[in-house]
């Protein structure tokens, strides 16, 4: 078991945790992820890494509360355990020779983002980033990115906060104005991702992306979280879980990517709405 | 006494039945039917199918004690030289071991050696109490990675001569291939569960949710105090086709679907973790995992299964046992058969249709066989005009593995094969000192009874070495 050392609502469908897994803090690196099983018949779902503590074998993850399972992980509360934690797994952020950096982040990938932003300022690098969400209510980590970038610039879809648009508006006009990148890395829902290599496509400026696709071991085992890359005129398969979760934006088959994810679509509704009746009923009990 | 020519069959679920079911398949002897079995064996002075025993198990010796009624005596010859008779008992493919060296084979049927070893180590699970032998501590801290049969195996060996053993497993429960690969239908899980406790109290610890190569390295392990570490860490990446159409939705790698339904338990009535059941499954390969695949979708909910192969039954790998089993079943065999493309749904009218990405069948071609390749297997030769489209809803590809990339990234001077399998001697021993290996992570994909063997030498190497220092 892994005890829930803190627990904090970020906004009313992102929380933040931090595990105790000292073995995972001491190794975990920006931008590689855990797996986790909230109980003993639970299912195991792939998070990526958002801190670590080392001295108290602290692990940060932050999760959207988006099926039955992120759902029953956030009922637990502060001092409760989860059954199984299990990491890090994955490839680090790539990090080095990049000396000026823009960070863009989605939604509840900003979580994600912010370490490897943190990680590029502690090195020394130039940090530019970008983060949006759908509206204001949903805003998370603002202060945490401005400790840790020379620019930020934060984007509402509804205009409800800051500027009104998408992350590729200023991404693009930076670029527009001359802006030389080392590397744009993003990270949120694969069709934000999708966009943001597009808008960099012309500036040839190279872009990170980190795919989250769906798996269940995540050592390599599986195979459920492949993705297709297009390389030299070539198309290759990878498995995220072991070569990733971090590619070549350019590459990645985005639209592929996107069906694959909506493979269990029915499933999760279902059990999404079962998991919902439940605490329903339980309210009323 | 008339020397009964045929060995006794074991009892099975009827067919029918056992197809809507995840209940074991093969019922296992009787005592009846066990001391009958036990009568034909010869007890041969000098006996043939010990050598065809990958762990070399006294097997004159167990069955000798099965005629006696003594099933207490028969156990414990066993569990000398292995940890997990009712695992091999069930799994092994004695046809091609020990049973294929019976002497009663030459005029007759061979004596049904594993049905007789699965008796004995039912008996003794069905026990009320049972007696653990743990050894006195010898003051040596022995690592293991991985917890299917290799591991489990010198884990065992280890502990019984006093080795403080721990054992590494990635996933959250441990076991290995036992427990997300091999169906409850052909291995109950209670019965690895079983395995794995006596080990426990033989002194062995588990530590789950460590991935040797990312949580903790081999040199970590080393740092710890451990003085010698096995590695069984299973085959890996699983392989694809490289076809057109292998990341719609509804291709699995056999990996992918049996974990899902086993280790995940999705065959269960309100999984926690989905999988696609029932319609059209297409099942590419033709070994024991395309035949557990294959059963597995049948009993899923599958309106029609369809084992796609590209030699002929002579060539196909899995058990005769499994084949049996499977056609009774009524799951079909399209041999000499090799996809080309998998097609999908894409309702042009309707981008929004859900059905868009999903397999709508696979193209394959027909195929003869040429000359022998390299190995000396016939070479299938696709034969022209032949291609026709087989319906799917769901594929799966169960073609085999290749080795697991962590441990080799993470240790410095590891030596690996071109196809990336671990090198080592006929000891088990790899290029770094202390460091053994054995079963799929060095070999690539194979049996159960080999990794155990590989498990067993190690553990022998090991204590060779230790005790030497």
């Amino acid at each position: 078991m892994y005890r829930i050392l803190t627990k904090k609502c970020l906004n009313p469908t992102v929380t933040q945790m931090e595990i105790e897994a000292p073995l995972v803090a001491r190794k975990a690196k920006p931008g590689q992820f855990i797996i986790l099983r909230v109980d003993a018949d639970g299912e195991r779902i792939p998070l990526t890494i958002a801190g670590t503590d080392p001295a108290r074998g602290a692990v940060k993850i932050i999760f959207q509360i988006v099926g039955a399972t992120t759902e029953k992980l956030n009922r637990k509360e502060a001092g409760e355990a989860i059954e199984d934690f299990a990491g890090p797994l994955g490839v680090a952020t790539e990090t080095e020779g990049i000396r000026k950096v823009c960070i863009v982040g989605g939604g509840v990938g900003c979580a994600i983002a912010m370490p490897i932003a943190e990680e590029f300022r502690r090195l020394g690098a130039e940090v530019t980033s970008i983060i949006g969400f759908r509206n204001k209510d949903l805003v998370i980590l603002e202060e945490e990115f401005k400790a840790c970038s020379d620019r930020l610039i934060v984007m509402t879809d509804d205009g409800s906060y800051a500027r009104h648009g998408n992350v590729t508006v200023p991404l693009g006009e930076l670029l527009e104005a001359g802006e030389e990148f080392d590397r744009i890395i993003t990270i949120g829902p694969l069709i934000m991702m999708k966009f943001v290599t597009l808008t960099a496509k012309p500036f040839g400026t190279p872009v990170t992306v980190s795919m989250n696709p769906i798996m269940i071991d995540g050592t390599g085992m599986c195979g459920g979280c492949r993705l297709t890359l297009n390389r030299d005129g070539q198309k290759v398969t990878k498995f995220a879980c072991v070569d990733g979760p971090d590619f070549d934006g350019y590459e990645v088959d985005f639209d592929e990517a996107m069906s694959r994810s909506r493979i269990y679509a029915d499933f999760e509704r279902a059990a999404h709405s079962e998991t919902c009746n439940l605490f329903a009923a339980e309210k009323e009990g | 006494m008339a020397i009964n020519p045929k060995r006794n069959p074991m009892p099975t679920q009827p067919p029918e039945v056992r197809a809507h079911n995840f209940e074991e398949v093969a019922t296992g002897y009787t005592e009846e039917i066990a001391l009958a079995e036990a009568q034909r064996c010869l007890n041969c002075k000098n006996p043939p199918c010990v050598s065809g025993c990958p762990v070399n198990i006294n097997i004159p010796g167990f069955i000798g004690k099965i005629k006696e009624s003594d099933f207490a005596g028969a156990v414990q010859i066993i569990l000398q030289s292995s940890a997990l008779p009712a695992v091999c008992g069930r799994v092994c493919p004695q046809e091609t071991q020990c049973e294929a060296k019976c002497t009663m084979g030459v005029k007759f049927e061979p004596v049904a050696i594993g049905r007789l070893e699965r008796f004995a180590a039912d008996w003794y699970l069905a026990q009320p109490a049972r007696t653990v032998a743990t050894a006195a501590p010898n003051g040596h801290k022995v690592a293991i990675v991985g917890s299917g049969p290799a591991g489990l195996t010198c884990a065992g060996d280890l502990a019984r001569r006093g080795y403080d053993v721990t054992v590494y497993e990635a996933l959250h429960r441990a076991g290995g291939v036992l427990v997300y690969g091999i169906p409850e239908f052909r291995l109950p899980k209670h019965i690895v569960a079983q395995g794995i406790e006596s080990l426990r109290h033989s002194g062995v610890k588990f530590e789950t949710n460590v991935i040797i190569g990312k949580t903790l390295t081999i040199d970590d392990l080393f740092d710890m105090g451990f003085e010698a570490v096995f590695i069984g860490a299973g085959a890996g990446l699983p392989m694809f086709l490289n076809i057109p159409g292998e990341s719609l939705k509804g291709v699995y790698s056999a990996n992918e679907f049996l974990t899902r339904a086993n280790l995940m338990q999705a065959y269960k009535e309100h999984p926690v973790t989905p999988i696609m059941k029932g319609g059209k499954v297409a099942v590419v390969g033709g070994g024991n995992v395309a035949m557990d695949a294959a059963r597995t979708a049948l009993r899923l909910g599958a309106n029609k299964v369809d084992i796609v192969y590209r030699r002929s039954m002579e060539e196909l790998p899995a058990r005769r046992e499994e084949v049996e089993h499977v056609k009774e079943e009524g799951i079909s065999f399209n041999l000499l058969t090799a996809p080309v493309e998998i097609l999908g749904y894409q309702d042009e009218q309707n981008p929004r249709n859900p059905k868009n990405g999903f397999v709508s069948g696979m193209r394959c071609l027909k195929m003869q066989l040429g000359e022998p390749d390299a190995n000396g297997r016939r070479r299938p030769v696709p034969i022209a005009g032949s291609e026709f489209t087989l319906e799917a809803d769901t594929v799966i590809i169960a073609i085999g593995t290749t080795p697991n990339p962590l441990i080799k990234n993470t240790t410095e001077g590891l030596e690996v094969n071109r196809r990336g399998g671990i090198v080592v001697n006929e000891e088990g021993l790899t290029s770094r000192t202390g460091v053994y290996a054995g079963g799929d992570a060095v070999t690539g994909t194979a049996t159960v009874i080999t990794a155990m063997g590989a498990g067993k030498a190690a553990a022998k190497a090991i204590d060779r070495q230790l005790m030497k220092q």
